[in-house]
This record gives C-alpha cells, structure tokens and sequence, in this order.
C-alpha cells in the first residue's frame, strides 16, 4: 500500500491525511505541529513557477504535473553488493544507508565513534533524542518560504541525525548513503538531515544520492547543519540521481563565532535537479568556502541556487563553482550574497565560471549582491566560454594529441573545484566519476 | 633542414608574408630581425601549426617532409618547438604534468620508450639547474601568475626538456632583464649543437649579445629584404630599419 501525492484534487493535503497517521513521532504533539503548520504553508505557496524571481530559470511544472507515491519500503531488493560502487574506503567509516527514503539497518555500518556522538536515522532519533530535535528541527531551513522545504517537512521520515558534543574531533567521515530504486509509478522520498555540531568540534559528512535503477522519482532533500562556535564541519554533496530523476536539495547551514565549514556539491545526475545551498554566517569571524562542480549532458537542468548570509562582522566566504553543459542541456547559477547592515568587513567573493561543450547547451549565470553595510569588500565574476584555443594550440605545440590536450583542459577545469576538498577519498572518487563521464561523452561522440 | 620557400600568408584576410624565402642547415643558429609589423611572429605561428594563419603560396619542407601537411603535434614531434612570445597559462594544469605528457608524447612518436614519473623528475632535475628553476616553479600551474621572467625561463625549460631539432624563439627577449636574458641565453647555449638549428626572433640586437647568431635577416613588410652576418645586427642597432628601405630604393632606381 502506498499513499499518493498530487496537484489533482487535492492529493497532497488527502495524502498528508493519511501519512500523518502512520509517520515516525505522530503522537508528539510538537512534531505534529510543525508537519502541519508545513502542510498548510506548501497548500498556500504552491510549487514556483519561473514567474517567481528565484525559480526564473527553472520550471518544476514537471513536478508539479506528476503525482508520486511515497514508498513504504523498498530494502528488500537491495542488497550490500549493489552498494560496493557508491562506498569509500576507509576503516571506521561510519555510513548511513536509506533505501527509498527509509533507513536500513542490515545495510549501514555503524562504528566506533569518540563519546558522546550520536549518529541515528532520524525516525529513530525522533523517540530517542526528542531534546535536541525541538531544539533544531525545522528551525533553520524556513518552511514559510521555501515550497520544497515545506512539502519536506510536512512528509519527513527518516534521514540522517548527526550529534556532535562540545571539543569532539570525528576523524573519520560520516557517510550518508540515499539509495533510490524508484517503482512503476513516480515516487517521492523527503530526505531530512540534521546535523549538530557544538563548539570546537570538527568533523566531515558526505551526503549521497543515487539510483540503482532508471527510474522516476523525486529526492526532495532538506538539510540543517548547526556549526557551533570555533568549529570546523566539511560537506559534501554527490548527486547522483538516475537520468530521469528530480533532485530538489537545500542545504541550511547555521554558522556560529569562529567557526568554519566548507560546502561542496558535486551534481552529475537527475534530470531536473535544484541546489540550494544557503549559509548564515551568524556569528563574527566565520568563514564559508562554498564550492560546486555541476556537469550536464543531453536534456539534464542543473540549478544551483546560492543563498550566502553574512549577518556579522568580519566573516569571510568564498565561492566557486564551475559547470561542465553539453548536449542540448542547461545550467543555472543563481549566486545570492546578503550582507545584513551589522556585518562589517565582510569579505565575500563568488566566481562561477563555465565551459560548453556544445554549441546547444546553455547557462543562466545571476549574481545578485544585496548589500547593507557600509564597509565591506564584495566581488563577483562569471564566465562562460568553449575550450580556449590558445591553451589548445600551446599544448599542441608541445607535441600533445588534439584530443589528449582537450582532456588536460577540461579534467583541468573540473578538477579546479576538487582541489579545495581536504578528504582525499571523496575526492578520488569524484575524479573517477568525471572521467567516466568525459569517456561517456567521448562514447556518445563516436556511435 | 629547413627550406622555406615564397611563402605567402594571410591573416583576416590581410597579406602579412608576401614570398618569404629562408634556409636554414644543422647547427646554424639565424636571427630573424625587423620593425613592428613586419611579420616576424608571423613566421614563428606558421612554423609551429597556427591553424587560424591562411597559406595562400608557397611551401616549407622540414627534414624532407611538408611541413603544411602536419598538425602542429606532428611538428613538435618531429623537432619543431617554439618558445611564445606570450606564454599561455593554463589553471589547473601542473607545470610539471604538462612537460612529462609532451615529453612522453614525442617519445612516443619516435618510438622510443616513455618516462616513467621518477625517470622524468630525475631528467627534469637536471635541466632544472641550467635554467636556475626552482620545485615550486614545477609544481604550478603552467605559467600562472608566472612573472614575465619566469613565462619565458619556462618556455626555455621547456625546450631542454623536448630537445628540439628546430626551436623558434618568437620575441623570448621581450620584456627581459639583464639576469633573466642571460639565463635564457645560458639555457639556449647549452642547447648547442652541430645536429640542432635555431631561429631567434627578436626586434633588438641586445639578446644576440649573448646568443651569438650564423646568421642575420631582416624581414620588412613581410619579405626577407637582407641577410647577412652578426655584423648585420650591430648596424641595425646603430643605424635602425629605415636605412634598409632606403638601400632597397637606391637599388631599385640605380
């Protein structure tokens, strides 16, 4: 049996009826509340349409015309060997493994981790860490806003619940590992992660999306991530979603005094897919490295939606990002910076830059700087290009392969965004996937 | 080794070389000089495989074989380099990356055996000290926020590294100081060989000081208008282009 969501007569508000009664917590009274404010809120606001400034360069009416099935389960077709592709190597890894949006526990790895860290899929963390969840739950990622992050929230299930005490280093990674297989009807999973860390705390989380079959489906992805003071969180994004796929993520970061995180997406798959990623430097002296690599082929659309919030003095962001579109796709880079009226000698800078491979593809490349404080030094640059001929010519001059100095050019291009990633196992693996992406292409070129 | 031969050549449309003829035999070092304009880069971009330069006439035979039949690959392959007068850089690309690809690269295309990452740093290693080159210098990305100094050096390396049959020097001079112009004149020196022919192009006398040609041309308007010795040079410092023009007048009406 599964319930069914749909724009049609209603479907969201009847399924969320019949969701509600079985979902993880609904007999908290807070939980209940907060799904239902949610609930409401999404009815009110609707999916975007491109009339609204911040969805101007991509359309969800595909989503919005689809109905999907929530999933009750789906672990039994899956098995460990399936995953091996999608896992990194590493004693201690700790890795979280959600099958259609639900956790399973035969398929995750739980290790030793330092004292007092807490690592739970969510549905078992709403009966066992109630105190930190009222604290945090849907607090940061704004539901009166944000129609995907409402309709998140209205339907969350299960996701990964990360906790990180006071002075703790988690050296190894967390892994969070969302496993699709999708159905004969479109489907819906509403991935919600939080993830605390306290102060002077440092860790990694790796959060994973991708598709054992070709299906449709919609991952719609909510992540709060609360930095505390002096602390140094890294993250990691790799969407992998089938080529059919709907990817709609937001990352909601909360940063306090001191602290830093470094944001990386890696978006490869799905066929419409939306990264929001939105910092808040809260507290003075943060700073944000914002990093993305978005590549696109045939009919892919990948929006990258950039939110980055400096509300004190002295924080400090950077982002880059660069896109790889070929085919007859089309990228979007929506790069927001608001510095609040408080936040002085705030160094902010973004580049987005972009290389196209053909002569259809297309980038809609925005910044947007909203800035109220007097004393502040904000850049911003874009570009869009083909492979320069310069570079080419000089490589060829120097003996090397028309075809062997294209790949230098564009691995280089890729590999710009990888260098910043400080774990080396994330970052080979994401190397091999842009090489087999650039063999895929070289494929598709000679059949 | 090298014949040019009325070569006729077009950029946008516009005739830059108009019936360039040159010869060029093993161990002979030929200093091409001549105004702004005159199409000195010109001839370095042809040699090396500039594809967006139009050949309407002529021909250049390389080691026997058409040069114009070959990509600019090929030509480095078969012992062409040449040094640009404006190095490209090429972010994310390390230095030392691209000299091991080029080198393997032409080995390759030669038959003989590539270098495996040891072999090429020990190789490397040594070159390096000729041309006063520094780890990090290797490490970089190719000429990024290279000072002028350091493009050209590096072009230079380059060169010692792929050991050439024919290397071109479009303008490596430009923009130098004294220090830098006598290491890259060291790293040319060192390079000399009865089996190895240079083309130095350069708009001042100043690099042949140290680099002490066979030969001197003086290209205006796109023609070679007179060779002669390195006393050539001398005079074209003294005196500049306009005596040559002038000479060719009183010829022409004598």
């Amino acid at each position: 049996m599964s319930i069914t969501l749909s724009e049609k007569d209603n479907g969201y508000i009847n399924g969320f009826a019949g969701f509600e009664k079985t979902a993880p917590g609904s007999s908290l009274g807070w939980l209940k509340a907060i799904r239902e404010d949610a609930v409401t809120k999404f009815s009110e606001l609707g999916f975007p349409t491109p009339r609204d400034e911040d969805w101007r360069f991509t359309n969800v009416a595909p989503i919005a015309r689809s109905s999907f099935d929530i999933l009750l389960n789906g672990h039994d077709r899956v098995s460990a060997v399936d995953l091996t592709p999608y896992q990194f190597e590493g004693e201690g890894i700790c890795e979280l493994v959600f099958i259609n949006g639900h956790y399973s526990s035969e398929l995750s790895t739980l290790t030793k981790l330092p004292e007092g860290v807490i690592v739970l899929n969510l549905a078992e963390a709403i009966d066992s860490q109630q105190e930190i969840l009222k604290d945090n739950l849907a607090k940061y990622a704004d539901f009166n806003e944000e129609a995907f992050t409402a309709l998140n929230t209205a339907f969350m299930e299960d996701g990964g619940f990360i906790y990180i005490p006071k002075g703790t280093v988690v050296e190894e990674p967390i892994h969070l590992l969302f496993v699709s297989t999708g159905g004969e009807n479109p489907s819906i999973t509403n991935p919600r992660n939080l993830i605390i860390a306290e102060d002077n705390c440092q860790a990694n989380i790796i959060e994973h999306y991708v598709s054992l079959e070709d299906n449709v489906y919609l991952s719609n992805v909510v992540t709060e991530m609360v930095v505390g003071e002096n602390s140094s969180v890294g993250h990691y994004l790799l969407e992998l979603e089938s080529k059919k796929a709907f990817n709609i993520s937001t990352l909601r970061v909360q940063q306090a005094r001191n602290s830093n995180i470094r944001s990386h997406s890696v978006l490869l798959g799905g066929s419409l897919v939306r990264n929001n990623v939105h910092p808040v430097l809260a507290g003075e002296g943060c700073d944000s490295l914002i990093n993305g690599l978005y590549m696109s082929a045939e009919r892919q659309h990948i929006d990258n939606y950039m939110k980055v919030e400096h509300a004190s003095p002295h924080c400090d962001s950077r982002q880059l990002y660069n896109g790889v579109l070929d085919g007859r796709s089309r990228g979007v880079f929506h790069g927001r910076i608001i510095v609040h009226e408080d936040a002085q000698k705030t160094d902010a800078k973004q580049t987005n830059r972009n290389l196209l491979l053909s002569d259809h593809a297309q980038i809609d490349t925005k910044p947007q700087l909203e800035i109220y404080a007097d004393d502040v030094k904000c850049t911003h640059g874009a570009t869009i290009g083909q492979i320069d001929e310069n570079s080419l010519f000089y490589l060829r001059s120097r003996g090397i392969s028309k075809e062997a100095s294209r790949d230098i050019i564009m691995h280089a291009f890729t590999n710009e965004t990888l260098e910043s990633m400080t774990l080396e196992v994330v970052k080979n693996y994401c190397t091999n996937l842009i090489t087999d992406w650039f063999d895929q292409r070289k494929l598709a070129q000679k059949s | 080794m090298l014949e040019i031969k009325n070569l006729h050549v077009n950029v946008e449309d516009q005739e830059i070389l108009k019936g360039l003829n040159l010869k060029v035999n093993k161990g002979e070092v030929h200093s091409i000089m001549g105004p702004n304009g005159s199409g000195k880069s010109t001839l370095a971009q042809v040699l090396a495989g500039r594809e967006s330069y139009e050949i309407t006439e002529g021909e250049i035979i390389f080691e026997g074989k058409d040069l114009l039949e070959l990509s600019p690959e090929d030509r480095a392959c078969e012992g062409i380099f040449m040094a640009f007068q404006y190095p490209v850089e090429i972010p994310g690309v390390a230095n030392t990356y691209l000299l091991r690809e080029a080198l393997n690269s032409v080995r390759k295309y030669r038959g003989e055996e590539t270098l495996k990452h040891i072999e090429f740093t020990k190789f490397a290693k040594e070159k390096m000290k000729v041309m006063d080159i520094g780890d990090n210098l290797l490490k970089r990305a190719v000429n990024e926020g290279f000072s002028g100094g350091e493009k050209k050096k590096n072009e230079i390396f380059q060169m010692q590294i792929l050991e050439p049959k024919l290397a071109i020097l479009d303008e490596t001079d430009s923009g130098l100081d004294i220090d830098a112009l006598k290491v890259v004149a060291d790293g040319v020196n060192a390079l000399r060989s009865p089996e190895r022919a240079f083309l130095i192009i350069t708009h001042y006398q100043r690099l042949l000081d140290y680099i002490v040609p066979d030969f001197v041309h003086v290209l205006v308007d796109g023609k070679i208008v007179k060779s002669g010795g390195k006393e050539l040079a001398f005079e074209l410092e003294d005196k500049g282009y306009g005596w040559i023009g002038e000479e060719e007048k009183t010829v022409a009406n004598s």
